[in-house]
């Protein structure tokens, strides 16, 4: 109902031409016109970090972003994350640890984890707390998320 | 046959740290929840709520909502004069009719072609309303003259809104005292005479709600027969599928309930909430696939909470150590309507009567109708709040003594064998191991020692250590005619086995641990095994996933139909070895003998061989488990459950006086959970479950003033975050039940039942003073350090 925006950005590492309406968000966009289903609505309004994707290398809240703004923009998924060799490592490191239960969380968590290890390779238990707490889980109380993060943190064996 | 090389075995499963089959998904956002399932032509629902807490409907004008194009359906009560009753009572309706009675009340639902336009309906629908008195303090709902919340229904409500005949959401109730339960065991009277020491404290324990990470959503779809597929994050599918059934007055083999992965449930999924038969009834009206997701403002306003209550406690004890006797008298706010949280006595009054040995014991409670949001099951049902005063009196009656608290706890605790005077007989229990084994790990006596001679120091920043300890059902619970659950097993062709079973995956890791009770059975590894659990039309019957019972019945049940494979196999491959069946085993994915493991043959090559001839075979097998337990009297006396879990926690908390901030810094658990079976998923359940209790003791607490949620987001509604977790040192008492699957026992309520009990003994061993109401939020914490709180009493009689 609302007036559209023609966009293009980097989605996952392809191009991405899409007309969206000004006031969509962000997550929308992804999950229901684009249909990447990995990135989770839990609050839509920044405070639980389902929705968390990359924007320009910097962890994002999609719902709090309007889908217009990614216009330009170099975006990463959950879905873009499976095929990199971090992403890749995380989750199995989240697998190996237990650090999913009901797993709702899990894609936004293995996002934010992604940004942290690249901004800060060797974080300490302590520094991963910190930049994970943005992100809620409400199954796990966090330690094994905290484990498998330190665990991937890890330079090859 | 020839006998070829010897397998090298693998070692047992049982105890190993097992990866979630689901995990590899779930990491990487292929797992399709609720909310990522769209179904081809499906409408969009959105519900009007009620703006009033408390109100007679005057009027519904729905006209301009229906005008607006894209609409499909707009219903209000009078559209579905077939609706019935739904709830642990039956007295709510899904759409209001007269009136209204909290602010989650459900007035009137539109399907439409977006989610936008459904939400623009709701706003052209207009209500007018007539307040009515607001009831939103139980002993207020208790008063004499207090006005009805659910009075008998007159005028319209009996008129156009309902079918004649139908039934009322009436339960005839003559004030607002919605349920009572009493329970005693012998003579307290007698009880305090004898006793040198006696306490009596009332506690106030507040309202947190589930926050599962998934938001609540269903999808309702009619065949042109009328037959109705249901996607549901329910974690009792076949109940539901009846109460569905009754809804519409259609058999209930016409209904099929499938449930994709759940974003958490915690017991929240274990009620029908009005929004499910509301969408029933769009997609009934529309014929086409109606969808509902909640907001999160929604999720917080209109699920269900834990049960708030009010609790005296009286106790007392012999000059030895020895408990006398205990009375309790509980106060449920019950909200306006009637969910599990009403319920949830039948668990409180376990602990009151059978955490530790009394001999006299006596339990009433009153669960009132009020204007305020209404309580669920959440994990622990009820073990929390009644936990919580009864540890407190522990520590106080062994102040009293001038005992230490853990020596009281042990003079008194329950051993195995043990049955209580209500019933329950416990053919294990590691109480005493897990109540050592804090203490010691903890140091809790040396710190407990320390800290309270440090109440004068003149630091404001006091430690403290305080323990808990609680019982809880570890082997299902035999509330509904039937605690079972069955399981079909097939082997194909290629030895890859499929486990159909009736339980329901929530997140616990049931189909894990499921497949590696059958893997352990059948020689296999993980790998050979797959788990079919979310479909009604294909799954076994099952309750449900409730009182921590998932891993002990549906794994019974999968053993047997495991046992029963493995025996069709090796009387096959007897008759075709020469060998007798007793004389060969399944291992590494081959029949082997027994005696020296030398192979007889792969398993896939002997299953083909089964299949493809003449006089095939198929090994399919189905089993049924029933637990040996018993239904409670009239009298709430019964062995519940088949096996009873029990554990012990030890807080160490800091607690800055200045502020009121308290930082759980350790906790330091023993649980008696029979047999670890999974290692990394017990932790899971552990390590999740103290955070839930840390959550409940500490920053949870969904503020309800006058019926109005005040905090409906996780701003304001303060869950616990990753730097906040305390560290946690957990140990194992296996007792090796004798019913449970490989001897383990239930423990997915446990772990969250003791923190909040014992952080409020940590703060006492802190400070020196006892705070008698949950949450320890730092205002209510400073308040009370700094003698402001408003006292907590209550005058029960």
């Amino acid at each position: 109902m609302s007036i559209k925006v023609e966009i293009g950005f980097k989605l996952n590492g392809v191009a991405c031409r899409i007309s969206v309406p000004a006031d969509l968000s962000t997550l929308r966009m992804l999950r229901e016109e684009l249909g990447l289903t990995g990135t989770k609505y839990g609050c839509g309004e920044g405070e639980c970090g389902a929705c968390t994707i990359v924007v320009d290398g910097v962890t994002m809240n999609s719902c709090l972003m309007f889908a217009a703004d990614c216009d330009g923009r170099d975006v990463v998924t959950i879905e873009g994350l499976a095929a990199s060799r971090r992403g890749e490592r995380l989750r199995e490191a989240f697998v190996k640890h237990g650090a999913v239960q009901c797993g709702f969380c899990t894609p936004g968590f293995v996002v934010q984890a992604t940004r942290l290890l690249e901004k800060h390779p060797q974080a300490s238990a302590a520094e991963i707390q910190r930049g994970i707490e943005g992100n809620l889980c409400r199954c796990t109380g966090y330690r094994k998320i905290v484990e498998a993060i330190a665990d991937a943190a890890l330079p090859d064996q | 046959m020839a006998a070829t090389d010897p397998v090298v075995v693998p070692q047992s499963l049982i105890g190993q740290r097992i990866p979630k089959l689901d995990a590899p998904d779930k990491t990487s956002g292929r797992t399709r929840y609720i909310d990522d399932i769209d179904v081809p032509g499906q409408l969009h629902a959105r519900i009007l709520r009620s703006t009033e807490v408390h109100a007679k409907i005057r009027s519904i004008d729905t006209s301009a909502a229906r005008a607006l194009p894209g609409v499909h359906a707009v219903i209000t009560a009078r559209d579905v004069p077939w609706q019935r009753p739904i709830g642990v009572a039956k007295d709510h309706l899904p759409l209001k009719t007269d009136r209204v009675r909290s602010l989650r009340d459900e007035i009137a639902a539109v399907a439409a072609d977006t989610v936008e336009i459904a939400e623009a309906a709701v706003k052209l629908i207009k209500v007018d309303y007539e307040p009515l008195p607001i009831l939103s303090d139980p002993l207020d709902a208790l008063k004499p003259d207090a006005p009805l919340i659910h009075p008998e229904p007159r005028g319209e409500d009996v008129g156009p809104h309902l079918k004649p005949g139908a039934p009322v959401a009436f339960t005839g109730k003559p004030d607002n005292v919605a349920m009572t339960f009493d329970y005693a065991q012998g003579d307290v009277v007698a009880g305090e005479a004898e006793s040198d020491v006696v306490v009596e404290d009332t506690f106030r324990l507040h309202y947190v709600t589930h926050c599962c990470m998934g938001v609540s959503g269903v999808i309702a779809d009619f065949d042109p027969k009328g037959n109705l597929l249901l996607y549901s994050n329910t974690q009792v599918p076949f109940l539901h599928k009846r109460e569905f059934a009754e809804l519409l007055g259609i058999d209930p083999g016409r209904i099929r309930i499938i449930q994709p992965p759940i974003g958490g449930g915690f017991g929240s999924k274990l009620d029908i909430y009005p929004f499910e038969p509301i969408v029933i009834f769009l997609a009934q009206i529309t014929r086409r696939p109606v969808k509902l997701m909640f907001t999160r403002t929604e999720e917080f306003i209109a699920s269900p909470t834990r049960q708030p209550v009010l609790l005296k406690l009286r106790s007392g004890c012999k000059q030895d150590g020895t408990l006398t006797f205990r009375t309790a008298e509980t106060l449920h706010d019950n909200g306006a309507y009637t969910s599990w949280g009403a319920t949830t006595p039948f668990v409180m009054m376990q602990t009151i009567s059978s955490l530790y040995r009394v001999p006299h014991c006596q339990y009433h409670t009153k669960a009132v109708y009020t204007n305020n949001p209404y309580a669920g099951s959440f994990r622990g049902y009820g073990n929390l709040q009644a936990t919580f005063a009864v540890e407190a009196h522990m520590d106080k009656l062994a102040d009293a003594l001038g005992m230490d608290p853990l020596e009281f706890r042990l003079k008194n605790a329950q051993d195995p064998g043990e049955v209580t005077p209500q019933g329950m007989h416990f053919k294990t229990c590691g109480l005493k191991q897990c109540l050592s084994t804090v203490a010691a790990r903890s140091d809790y006596q040396r710190k407990r020692r320390e800290n309270a001679a440090r109440w004068q120091d003149g630091n404001p920043v006091k430690r403290g250590v305080g323990m808990a300890a609680m019982l809880h059902v570890g082997g299902g619970a035999k509330i509904y005619p039937s605690d079972g659950c069955g399981t079909i097993l097939k082997i194909d062709d290629f030895a890859h086995v499929t486990i159909i079973t009736g339980a329901s995956e929530i997140g616990q890791g049931s189909e894990t641990v499921l497949s590696q009770l059958v893997c352990e059975e059948l020689g296999l590894t993980l790998a050979a095994v797959t788990v079919v659990n979310n479909d009604t039309d294909i799954t076994p019957w099952d309750v449900g996933v409730h009182a921590s019972r998932t891993t002990f019945i549906a794994g019974n049940s999968a053993i047997g139909a495991a046992r029963q494979a493995k025996a069709k196999i090796l009387a096959s491959a007897a008759a075709k070895s020469g060998l007798a069946a007793e004389e060969l085993d399944l291992k590494g994915g081959h029949v082997v003998r027994k005696a020296d493991g030398e192979r007889v043959v792969e398993l896939g090559k002997f299953m083909r061989s089964l299949h493809f001839t003449d006089k095939a075979q198929l090994v399919m097998t189905t089993f049924y488990y029933e637990p040996p337990s018993k239904h409670q009297d009239k009298q709430f006396k019964g062995d519940v459950s088949a096996a009873y879990a029990w554990a012990s926690q030890v807080c160490e908390v800091e607690v800055d006086t200045d502020t009121g901030i308290v930082r759980l810094i350790k906790v330091t658990g023993a649980h008696d959970v029979g047999r670890v079976l999974n290692r990394l998923g017990i932790e899971g359940q552990i390590e999740g479950g103290v955070v839930m209790g840390q959550g409940y003791a500490l920053t949870e607490n969904l503020m309800v003033e006058g019926g109005i949620t005040r905090n409906p987001n996780f701003r304001d509604y303060k869950l616990v975050t990753a730097p906040e977790i305390p560290e946690m040192d957990i140990s194992f008492i296996e007792t090796m039940d004798g019913e449970g699957p490989q001897g383990a026992k239930g423990v997915g309520e446990a772990p969250a039942i003791c923190i909040a009990a014992a952080v409020a003994n940590a703060i006492y061993n802190a400070t020196g003073t006892r705070i008698y109401a949950a949450p320890f939020t730092p205002e209510n914490v400073y308040r009370a350090l700094h003698g402001a709180a408003e006292p907590v009493a209550w005058n029960a009689a």
